[in-house]
């Protein structure tokens, strides 16, 4: 199983989930994508785009404003 | 991927940040996986046109018109506080220190991610404007082309 890890810090919206949609598309079931990004507004939206898209928000925490999160695919 | 819908987008505005709102959208709904079309028309043609001037044949009233009409996404004024186009550069300065894409990024980046763009062709007649003003990649077709898509959209929205 393959993990990848996206830096999107500095990107607003809509750049990180276009970022994270562009990696899932090309990472397999199973595979864990961890993305760190700075947009605030990214909390809910991942939980939005995990829901959609049907992936596990696995771990969601922030530290120094900057928001990492990892999802799995499914 | 869980359930995949569709979702429709006018464009009929041709302002900045009009025209940035709705690519964000179709940005983050593709990015959600969804099919995406968006229909341009009226002054959301002016989004399309390619910067430079191109040579083709007009009569003098569509002349007039393309001659007043902003050429292209970087040309676009803004909808409130436009002060004659400086609203419009503060607007962009200011995008541009806190990193928010560009429209024209915002353009590409939908079209990469498989947004069918769909010009009115009755807009294109009516504006004197021609395929060949227009950026590559677009779809020329009429209202029974967008109402086929929004037929089946879940979301449909008029900017």
């Amino acid at each position: 199983m393959a993990e990848y890890e996206i830096n999107a810090r500095g990107l607003q919206c809509p750049g990180p989930i276009v970022k994270l949609f562009n990696q899932s598309k090309t990472a397999e079931p199973g595979d864990i994508i961890k993305i760190e990004v700075t947009d605030q507004g990214f909390k809910k939206d991942v939980m939005a785009w995990c829901k959609k898209t049907g992936c596990d928000l696995v771990e969601l925490k922030e530290e120094n404003n900057v928001i990492s999160a990892t999802i799995k695919k499914n | 991927m869980g359930e995949s819908n569709k979702k429709t987008i006018i464009m009929f505005s041709g302002e900045l940040d009009k025209a940035m709102a709705g690519l964000i959208i179709a940005n983050g709904a593709a990015a959600m996986g969804d099919e995406v079309t968006m229909f341009f028309t009226f002054w959301g043609l002016n989004i399309l046109r390619k910067p430079e001037k191109i040579k083709v044949k007009k009569n003098f009233l569509e002349g007039m018109f393309g001659w007043m009409m902003p050429r292209g996404a970087k040309k676009l004024g803004l909808s409130k506080m436009n002060f004659g186009g400086m609203g419009a550069v503060m607007m962009k300065k200011i995008m541009k220190d806190k990193n928010v894409n560009t429209l024209p990024e915002l353009i590409s980046s939908a079209q990469e991610l498989g947004v069918k763009m769909v010009v009115c062709t009755m807009s294109m007649d009516v504006m004197g404007i021609k395929e060949e003003e227009l950026m590559d990649g677009l779809e020329f077709a009429g209202v029974a082309t967008y109402l086929g898509d929004a037929d089946e959209a879940r979301v449909n929205l008029f900017i």
